[in-house]
């Protein structure tokens, strides 16, 4: 049975760490504000480029000039993936939902006998994959420095990989990230972005959609230019949502913490008086016991 | 008095503009136009350079674009920009950067079709940066 001083030091140990706990939640609170507001900012763009980019693959037809990194190798043998995590942990099973995604298809690739690299983005991905494919990877991005993530970022991103593909490096490009639905739900992702799917270009055609557009200079240029803006953009948006998503995982996974240390502190103080109720007790029978005796 | 239209100058961080204005002035790739109300549909890329706007209301504003590209139809036109800044908040030392980024591409280019692309791409950013620094 633990003394009263133990019991006291456990409750203030307890009491402190649900302190932090509370103020880690309200900081990711915070974080997350922002975080949506970005990605909310930035979806108009990749909006617009969707349906721009539906707009010209109408006016090709899918005719012989579009660019490779549209139309693919005509392989697939050697796969890259792009893994996007956080930076760092504490955010509940976010990151490890992503590598695992990110693990099963490679388990399922190797097993099909293809190639895979791997691309890491954020530490935590890295460090978790790392484990069982170290050999696969081939490059990671740290993006701890950066204070608030900008077109930048995934743009350095978006040339390395469209570098590696001009390179011949490989044939199929995957990005994986975390699609953030709610504060309490985000969903590991698998997106190709390399060949770009046509399917990308769904978004309705815009006002005036069917009128015949005059291209400066010719459709297959613009689209030369926009392909490799447009992955930027789908990297940028990924980065976006798993920005928020981690702070909105951290959110829920220090809102739990909180509460069980509200609970254990409540446990603890139970015992602890009813400790204390005790030994007032022992005491008073031992004085009565004692004038007894007189 | 011209008519109004709709412009948008969008950025992937964020839409700068979204509002009514006259005409708009675009550093399009093959030079440079002035897109007013009921222009014929024109997909064009942009260079780096200056995007004038004259709103409905009367007001100019000038903002730098590098690089991207425009949607032009009737009823109004959107302006993607790789990044876009207002003429009075551009950061000197990020325009010297980008040149001094230009120059090195420039340079270390391999072949003589990447070499003639960087050195278009930086007299365009120098062009710019003299267009905007005030005399």
């Amino acid at each position: 049975m633990p003394s009263l001083k133990d019991l006291r030091n456990r409750i203030a140990s307890v009491k402190a760490t649900q302190k932090i706990t509370k103020a880690m939640q309200m900081v990711a609170a915070a974080k997350l504000r922002r975080a949506q507001e970005a990605a909310e900012a930035a979806r108009p763009y990749s909006e617009r480029m969707g349906s721009v980019l539906a707009n010209i693959t109408q006016a090709i037809g899918g005719g012989g000039d579009a660019p490779a990194l549209m139309t693919g190798t005509g392989k697939d043998d050697v796969h890259l993936l792009v893994v996007c995590t956080a930076e760092r942990g504490l955010c509940g099973g976010f990151n490890s939902q992503i590598a695992r995604l990110a693990r099963d298809h490679i388990r399922k690739l190797l097993a099909d006998g293809k190639q895979v690299k791997i691309i890491c983005v954020g530490k935590k991905g890295f460090d978790i994959l790392r484990r069982d494919y170290a050999s696969l990877i081939i490059d990671r991005v740290d993006l701890r420095e950066v204070k608030t993530l900008g077109f930048v970022n995934a743009d350095a991103i978006a040339k390395k990989v469209i570098h590696l593909f001009n390179e011949g490096g490989f044939d199929i490009c995957t990005l994986f990230y975390s699609q953030f639905k709610s504060v309490i739900s985000q969903i590991p992702t698998a997106q190709q972005i390399i060949p770009a799917g046509v399917a990308s270009a769904q978004a309705e055609v815009t006002d005036g959609g069917n009128a015949v557009y005059e291209y400066e200079p010719e459709p297959g240029e613009i689209l030369s230019d926009l392909i490799p803006r447009n992955i930027s953009v789908q990297v940028f948006r990924a980065l976006l949502e798993n920005a928020a998503g981690e702070m909105g995982a951290k959110m829920s996974a220090m809102d739990n913490a909180t509460r069980n240390a509200g609970e254990m502190i409540n446990k603890l103080s139970i015992t602890y008086n009813r400790q204390r109720q005790a030994q007032i007790t022992k005491e008073l029978i031992e004085i009565i016991s004692g004038a007894e005796a007189l | 008095m011209a008519e109004a239209f709709k412009f948008e100058l969008v950025s992937p961080e964020r839409l700068l503009v979204s509002e009514q204005v006259e005409s708009v002035v675009i550093p399009g790739a093959e030079g440079e136009m002035t897109v007013m109300a009921h222009h014929a549909p024109v997909m064009t890329t942009i260079k780096p350079g200056v995007v004038t706007v004259k709103t409905a209301a009367g007001g100019e504003e000038r903002y730098v674009v590098f690089g991207g590209f425009a949607d032009i139809v009737p009823a109004g036109c959107t302006l993607l920009a790789e990044s876009a800044v207002a003429v009075k908040d551009v950061d000197r030392a990020d325009l010297a950067r980008r040149i001094q980024e230009a120059k090195e591409d420039a340079t270390d280019a391999k072949d003589d079709e990447a070499r003639s692309k960087a050195e278009q791409f930086l007299s365009q950013l120098t062009t710019l940066e003299g267009a905007i620094l005030p005399a």
